[in-house]
């Protein structure tokens, strides 16, 4: 029971229910869908980059409560970042669920409430597929899957 | 069911009595694959210790013993399905091979540009895939008929889009995903008004309740032996001798011919061999007909009573949970309880019952264009076998109680 406290940990059960930035971004600059062939998640990411900060970001899609949470999340913490912190950013929240059993690094803030996930093999994919499919926006590219990156 | 000893029958079961998470498992993912029984077990493993020989090779004992019980396989498979005779029984690797033999076989001996391929809604993708193959290879063209809301075939929309460019109907006898069973008869008799030949898909009501080929009159019946207490890797394509006769083979080899010349050409042995290059899944087929033997022992109709009695308990309480919704929430279904919660992802469903040590499968089902028919990404599925308890099913209820709350 403890393991699954730490899986749906309050605030990732809240931007499950009420998830932010999530909307259409008719004037974005990049953006990307990515899909998880195995379980038919969804989730299309949008991207305004002015000069090299993303001035705003939002998400749309189909998911379970871990990824909305983790996009939700995501959307939050990479708005006002360049690209290249807000790849590092990913890297780390990479590194918190596949890396060696660490304490999360104090950048993630919020994000720090996914390391529950570890725990959940079969569900990392839910948390990084909003990350690869931010990452493939970022790089131009229109699609990207669970299946990439790790 | 006069003697009907449910906890006598699980301890056929091994793995019925083993933990998963700390807790007891209960399994109900008996959809995707049924658990096995040690008469099975015990079937296969006599089979590498005491029988192993290849089959039709060698004039010593082993080869003829390994024979012998491949054969009896056989005909305990055919006479599980009312097949006729066994030489109307191919042993595939699965209803997944069986279907794609058909199509590959079809698409070059029946199939013509025009032609159209029906198929439904509801159909898994193993039911999809190799007749979209079919139609590529062919010129045909594919033709799905619609499914009612309640997830059966649309009989007016059916039998609107049968006509006489329709040269195959392939169809599922029990929904996977749903449950429901299709009035297969009525199809059949149908397609065949209209010149087609039917494939029925048994995957789903071969577990569950008698199924007589003979009666239904379909050409060709597939089922797979993992979701009918048997082994994985092996399973079964029925047909009728003369479309047995006239499908060219499949792939080629050793077994499955009559002489190799590199003069003269090669002949083919008739069906079944024909269609069976290579050694085959031996200890596989001998174990499938050790589960149909189990099956036919324990009795359809008390699979059937205990089944409905299962159904009819879980049901009515899965409904009084709030923002539920079954699919396929009709009478006559096999017991697969296809459903969503209103604002949870059975994504999630599936991982907090696992940590209960309950098994379903969360997802789509293997069915994508059944679940955008509902306008939904996906559903959690509980699919009961003869061997599940009532407390098996109080504790699925349970436990989505339990996530009810926290998603609350
Ligand atoms: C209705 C139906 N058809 C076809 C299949 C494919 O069976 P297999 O994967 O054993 O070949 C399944 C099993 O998932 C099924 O339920």
């Amino acid at each position: 029971m403890s393991e699954l406290a730490d899986l749906y940990q309050e605030i990732i059960l809240d931007h499950n229910k009420r998830p932010r930035n999530y909307r259409e971004m008719p004037e974005c600059t990049c953006s990307a869908e990515g899909n998880n062939p195995l379980c038919g998640d969804e989730v299309k990411v949008s991207v305004r980059l002015d000069n090299d900060t993303l001035s705003d970001v939002a998400f749309q899609g189909q998911g379970c409560a871990i990824s909305r949470a983790s996009a939700s999340m995501m959307t939050g913490k990479t708005k006002g970042r360049t690209a290249s912190e807000a790849r590092a950013l990913s890297g780390q929240v990479r590194d918190m669920l596949l890396g060696p059993e660490a304490a999360p690094p104090p950048e993630v803030g919020d994000l720090a409430a996914l390391s529950g996930v570890r725990k959940f093999p079969a569900r990392i994919k839910c948390a990084m597929l909003p990350w690869h499919t931010l990452e493939a926006a970022l790089a131009g590219q229109a699609t990207a899957t669970s299946e990439s990156g790790d | 069911m006069a003697n009907w000893d449910l906890q006598a029958l699980r301890s056929d079961f091994p793995i019925l009595g083993s933990s998963v998470n700390g807790r007891p498992l209960v399994y109900l993912d008996n959809a995707a694959t049924s658990q096995k029984p040690s008469q099975v077990l015990e079937a296969v493993d006599r089979y590498y210790r005491e029988q192993n020989g290849n089959i039709h090779r060698g004039v010593h004992y082993l080869s003829q013993v390994a024979t012998d019980a491949y054969d009896r396989a056989r005909e305990k498979v055919a006479r599980f399905i009312g097949a006729p005779s066994p030489r109307d029984i191919v042993f595939v690797r699965g209803a997944t091979e069986g279907i794609n033999l058909v199509a590959h076989g079809l698409a070059k001996c029946w199939l013509k540009a025009g032609d159209e391929i029906l198929l439904t809604r509801m159909e898994h993708h193993a039911n999809i895939v190799p007749w979209q193959q079919a139609a590529e290879q062919s010129g045909a063209r594919v033709v799905v008929a619609d499914i009612t809301p309640s997830g059966e075939i649309d009989l007016e929309d059916f039998t609107r889009k049968l006509g006489p460019l329709t040269k195959v109907v392939s169809f599922v006898h029990a929904s996977n995903a749903l449950g429901t069973i299709n009035p297969a008869r009525e199809v059949i008799r149908l397609a065949h008004e209209a010149g087609a030949v039917v494939l029925l898909d048994g995957c789903q009501s071969a577990p569950h309740f008698r199924v007589d080929v003979s009666v239904l009159d379909c050409d060709f019946f597939v089922f797979s032996g993992h979701k009918v207490c048997g082994p994985t890797g092996i399973g079964v394509l029925y047909g009728k001798k003369e479309w047995l006769e006239r499908l060219p083979v499949y792939q080629t080899g050793g077994d499955m011919i009559g002489r190799v010349s590199f003069e003269q050409g090669t002949t083919f042995r008739e069906a079944p061999e024909k269609f069976e290059a290579g050694t085959p899944d031996i200890a596989g087929a001998i174990g499938l007909g050790a589960a149909v033997d189990y099956l036919d022992a324990t009795g359809f109709d008390a699979i059937e009573q205990a089944e409905q009695k299962l159904r009819d308990h879980v049901a009515p309480r899965l409904r009084e949970i709030p923002g539920l919704k079954i699919y396929g929430d009709v009478e006559a279904k096999v017991p697969v309880l296809s459903f969503t919660m209103d604002g949870i992802h059975p994504h999630d469903i599936g991982t907090i019952l696992d940590t209960d040590g309950i098994a379903v499968r969360a997802g789509h089902h293997c069915a994508q264009p059944l679940m955008k028919f509902y306008g939904i990404p996906g559903t959690a599925r509980a699919s009961f076998a003869f061997y599940n308890t009532t407390e098996e099913a109080d504790a699925l209820v349970a436990s989505l109680r339990k996530i009810s709350k926290i998603f609350a």
